[in-house]
């Protein structure tokens, strides 16, 4: 058991050198230009945005809302909470022309919108 | 009613899945009910936990800080699931060739049940995370208790129902080969977890995308009920990254090695049916 335990050291060792090697090589793309969405009484504003293609961006989605929400979209490959009064840093893309949708999973009646990616 | 029922269904369906595959690789181990037990209620405990913090946890590494943990988290899982692995690589044949022995290897089985708890506990703080924030919003809402209970009980019970199909239909397998199965489905397992905690490390920008292999969303939506289920059990993604799509290669192909490298040769004296320990 005890041999266990050691084993078990070395390898939470070992993730945390490799996570903190991949902090060091990591804030690339700091310069991305920055989008903003907002969550109020479970709605997106504005439910549509146009951002260009084939380029990495930031979305910030503030949640106003004073519930969690989670910030989903498949064409986007995101799935984020959000809790109520908090905004969640989303980094995006490079995304080809098209259209992509995105709701919050936890009111998707209401909360939809539209994510447009034009221009190359 | 029916929004808690769903999202309850799924997170519990999803997370039914990872357990019942375990369960059955732990057929017949001495008391394994009280690890893998042992192990959701830490993972509930975690996700109630991951669930009140979830605001601290999103703000925290300029916005990457839920991405990161998921990470973290999945690859602690998938490292579990790799030392079952080949743990099993090297025990299994006994086991498969006398339940019993394995009866008096508790100390050996305790190491390895432990890996697999973790396991069980990681895909419920995961999954369960999501439905404390979800039905908290709800109750926030106005939702009345009694829908939210009943909704959330229906979807406990229908994906308690899937994760129980999957694990009667898994030991209905012969002993001999049930473990080469269940190896088989944890590789995959690990391999998958693998591969997502790479795409959210992408997510965060801490690891390059390596571009985008297919587009499958068409076919086969990762949001569909057989795509969260393929995605729960094998990994699968409906746009993958390369890098994505090359770590989970890379741990399945290293998982494959350590289990012939570790796997003793097939021949020896055998007595009473159990191989002899050196």
């Amino acid at each position: 058991m005890r041999l266990h335990l050691k084993r078990l050291a070395l390898a939470a060792t070992l993730g945390f050198a490799m996570a903190s090697g991949i902090m060091a090589g990591g804030a690339m793309a700091q310069d991305a230009p920055t989008f903003r969405l907002t969550i109020k009484d479970h709605k997106f504003e504005p439910p549509t945005l146009t951002v260009p293609a084939g380029k990495r961006f930031i979305l910030i989605v503030r949640n106003a809302d004073d519930t969690p929400a989670e910030f989903e979209s498949t064409g986007l490959g995101t799935e984020k909470v959000i809790s109520g009064g908090r905004e969640a840093t989303i980094r995006v893309g490079p995304l080809k022309p098209g259209d992509y949708t995105f709701v919050d999973e936890y009111h998707q009646d209401t909360a939809k919108g539209v994510l447009t990616a034009a221009g190359e | 009613m029916l929004a808690s029922a769903l999202i309850v269904f799924r997170e519990v369906f999803e997370a039914g899945l990872i357990i019942g595959i375990v369960l059955s690789a732990t057929v017949g181990v001495a008391r394994r009910g009280g690890w893998v037990a042992g192990g959701a209620a830490g993972g509930l405990l975690g996700a109630c936990a991951v669930a009140l913090f979830a605001g601290a946890i999103g703000e925290a590494m300029q916005g990457s800080g839920q991405e990161v943990f998921n990470a973290g988290i999945l690859g602690v899982a998938a490292i579990m699931l790799g030392w079952h692995n080949i743990w099993m690589a090297r025990h299994g044949r006994e086991m498969a060739g006398d339940m019993k022995a394995l009866g008096a290897r508790v100390s050996d089985g305790r190491a390895t049940l432990l890996a697999l708890a973790v396991v069980v506990g990681v895909a419920i703080l995961r999954e369960g995370a999501e439905v404390v924030l979800f039905l908290y919003g709800l109750a926030a809402g106005g939702d009345g208790a009694a829908a939210l209970l009943g909704g959330s009980a229906l979807g406990l019970a229908g994906g308690g129902l899937a994760a129980a199909l999957l694990y009667r239909g898994l030991v209905a397998i012969p002993t001999r080969q049930l473990f080469r199965v269940t190896n088989v489905l944890l590789s995959l397992l690990a391999a998958g977890m693998a591969g997502q905690a790479a795409g959210f490390l992408v997510a965060a920008d801490l690891l390059p995308a390596w571009g985008q292999v297919w587009d499958s969303s068409m076919w086969l939506s990762e949001k569909s009920i057989l795509g969260r289920a393929l995605h729960a059990l094998v990994g699968y993604a409906d746009r993958p990254s390369g890098l994505q799509v090359t770590v989970y290669l890379v741990v399945l192909a290293g998982l494959w090695m350590a289990g012939r490298a570790t796997a003793p040769k097939p021949a020896g004296p055998r007595v009473g049916g159990v191989a002899q320990r050196v």
